[in-house]
């Protein structure tokens, strides 16, 4: 290929790629919503949707059922603002359809606790102010949660020295199950800290 | 995201027949790197072929004494595994020094041998890259390299398999299993299972369209200390430099393959001679011929020093 036909090779691409998507893929025509119908029991409620199979879980929760604790940060699953609790474990729900969860059991912030009536883990939030702008916090709540759980029930991770001795919910432990949650406020030493008090009241 | 139809087979007969009739179908599993590709158009299928309804979910024994490990289990799954932690433990460091929590959790076996490159130009649709858009040239070689391949690259990419897992079943000897639309079984050696890029870097690995990954197996367990390193921009939750699993020997025999560094996990059984003679006999036989750009040359010493660690550590 000589220096020209990269060029315009390049040129080519970089006008193809900024064309719609639809027009690129000469599917504008067929390119029709395609729908489907989707149960899910969400904090504990049936919930029946008419879905476009494109839904993510996330914007299933805030879009079409107005559950608007779980935020979206990247939609890429990179920050982790998303994370819900899905058949007992935690998922970035950006990236995953509802339609692959007909059935399951999803508890968003929503149905972790309410104002009323908080989860231990939000109650530590708020007491060891594991947040400023907030933004993250769904997520890192839900997250959390789940990572108690996990090392409850033995999972080790990348910090754990013995993958053979059970797992402590040290400091250590709890900063790398927590890497998959950004904070751009950098709350972090006192997510650590709430993390740390609730574990601590658990055992 | 273009629109899909959706469906859901019982059976990897019929899950394979459904994407081998459609050229426009792929499977999807944990979705984590399809969806991702999907939203930005880099992956436009019109139809899915959802694998998690497969039961192929276990790992199992095999009779040889070694595990068969179904292409749907999760990457948490796997990694938590009293077996593999007990037997395979390259295995499961490799896993847990992958990706995040959330994503282990979705993150399948199959899937994760099939994860795309995480070259900056294959994301970004407004460059030209040979991968995403065949012929179109590749950004990385005047570009920004330092996380791109060193060896086993060719003139039209040098993109990285990007994978943890990978990694450590090269150094295993692991096996795919795959069936195709018409029941007919294949193994291959995960040695011979990406490909390089060649003239055709838009085909990343060996399997045929609408064959689907049943299941990977591993041999009986190898004795030794079982190493993952990897070195990366920050402490968790980002992709590999360079990565080394290694299964070690007190006496400093052993196996080593290297991540972050090629098109697919990279190994040179032969150079595995040299181990006792320190790290740096053994990376100048493994990366002998190696191309690195100017930002990414580090890699070569990157990997030495690695090794070096790596070989400290079985001492230890
Ligand atoms: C922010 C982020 C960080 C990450 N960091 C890391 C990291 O540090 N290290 C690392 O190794 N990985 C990392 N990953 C990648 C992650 O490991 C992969 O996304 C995951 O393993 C893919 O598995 P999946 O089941 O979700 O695959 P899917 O997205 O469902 O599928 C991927 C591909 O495999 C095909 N496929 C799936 N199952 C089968 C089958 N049974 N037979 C045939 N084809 C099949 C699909 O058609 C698709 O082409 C990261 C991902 C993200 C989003
Ligand atoms: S290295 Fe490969 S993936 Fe990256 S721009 Fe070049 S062709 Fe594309
Ligand atoms: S919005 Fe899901 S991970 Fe960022
Ligand atoms: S509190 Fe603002 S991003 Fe975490």
């Amino acid at each position: 290929m000589s220096r020209r036909d990269l060029v315009a090779g390049a040129t080519a691409a970089a006008a193809l790629t900024t064309l719609p998507a639809g027009v690129r893929a000469g599917t504008a025509a067929t390119d029709k919503p395609v729908m489907a119908t989707v149960n899910l029991t969400v904090n504990g409620q049936r919930r029946e949707l008419e879905l476009d199979t494109r839904t993510s879980l996330l914007d299933a929760a805030r879009e079409h059922l107005h559950l608007t604790g779980s935020k979206k940060g990247c939609d890429h699953g990179q920050c982790g603002a998303c994370t819900m609790i899905v058949d007992g474990r935690r998922i970035n729900a950006c990236l995953t359809l509802a339609v692959m969860h007909q059935g399951a059991e999803i508890t968003t912030i929503e149905g972790l606790g309410q104002p009323e009536n908080l989860h231990p883990m939000q109650a530590a939030f708020i007491k060891h102010d594991g947040y400023q702008c907030g933004y993250c916090t769904p997520g890192q709540i839900c997250s959390g949660v789940a990572v108690l759980a996990e090392i409850k029930a033995g999972i080790p991770s990348h910090v754990t020295a013995d993958l053979n001795a059970a797992v402590t919910a040290s400091e250590a432990e709890i900063r790398e199950r927590m890497s998959g949650n950004i904070c751009r406020c950098g709350a972090y030493s006192n997510i650590v800290e709430a993390m740390t008090e609730v574990a601590g009241r658990q055992s | 995201m273009r629109s899909f139809t959706y469906e859901r087979p019982s059976t990897p007969a019929e899950a394979a027949a459904s994407v081998a009739r459609n050229p426009e179908a792929k499977f999807i599993a944990g979705g984590t790197n399809l969806l991702d590709l999907m939203k930005l158009q880099i992956e436009t299928p019109s139809h899915l072929v959802d694998v998690n309804g497969l039961s192929l979910d276990r790992i199992e024994p095999t009779p040889e004494g070694g595990l068969r490990i179904g292409a749907l289990v999760r990457n948490t799954d796997l990694a938590a595994d009293p077996r593999v932690r007990t037997d395979y433990g390259v295995l499961s460091r490799a896993l847990l020094a992958g990706a995040s929590g959330q994503l282990r959790n979705k993150a399948t076996t199959a899937g994760n041998l099939l994860q795309r490159t995480r070259c900056p130009y294959f994301y970004d649709t407004a460059q030209p890259c040979n991968k995403r858009q065949p012929g179109s040239g590749c950004s990385a070689l005047d570009g920004v390299s330092r996380q791109l391949a060193v060896i086993g690259a060719s003139e039209a990419c040098i993109a990285t398999h990007p994978g943890d897992m990978a990694v450590a079943m090269r150094v295993l000897d692991a096996t795919v299993e795959t069936v195709d639309a018409k029941g007919t079984e294949r193994k291959i050696p995960v040695a011979e299972f990406h490909r390089l890029p060649g003239d055709r870097p838009e085909v990343d690995t060996h399997l045929k369209p609408g064959e689907l990954i049943t299941a990977v197996t591993l041999p009986a367990p190898k004795a030794g200390t079982h190493i993952y390193r990897k070195v990366r921009d920050r402490a968790s939750y980002a992709y590999a430099l360079v990565s080394v699993a290694a299964i070690l020997a007190k006496d400093g025999t052993g196996h080593v393959a290297f991540g972050g560094v090629a098109p697919r996990p990279w190994r040179v059984e032969a150079a595995e001679a040299d181990l006792r003679k320190g790290a740096k006999a053994v990376t100048d036989r493994v990366f002998a011929g190696a191309k690195p750009t100017e930002h990414n040359a580090y890699k070569l010493k990157l990997a030495e020093r690695t090794l070096t660690a790596a070989l400290n550590q079985a001492r230890a």
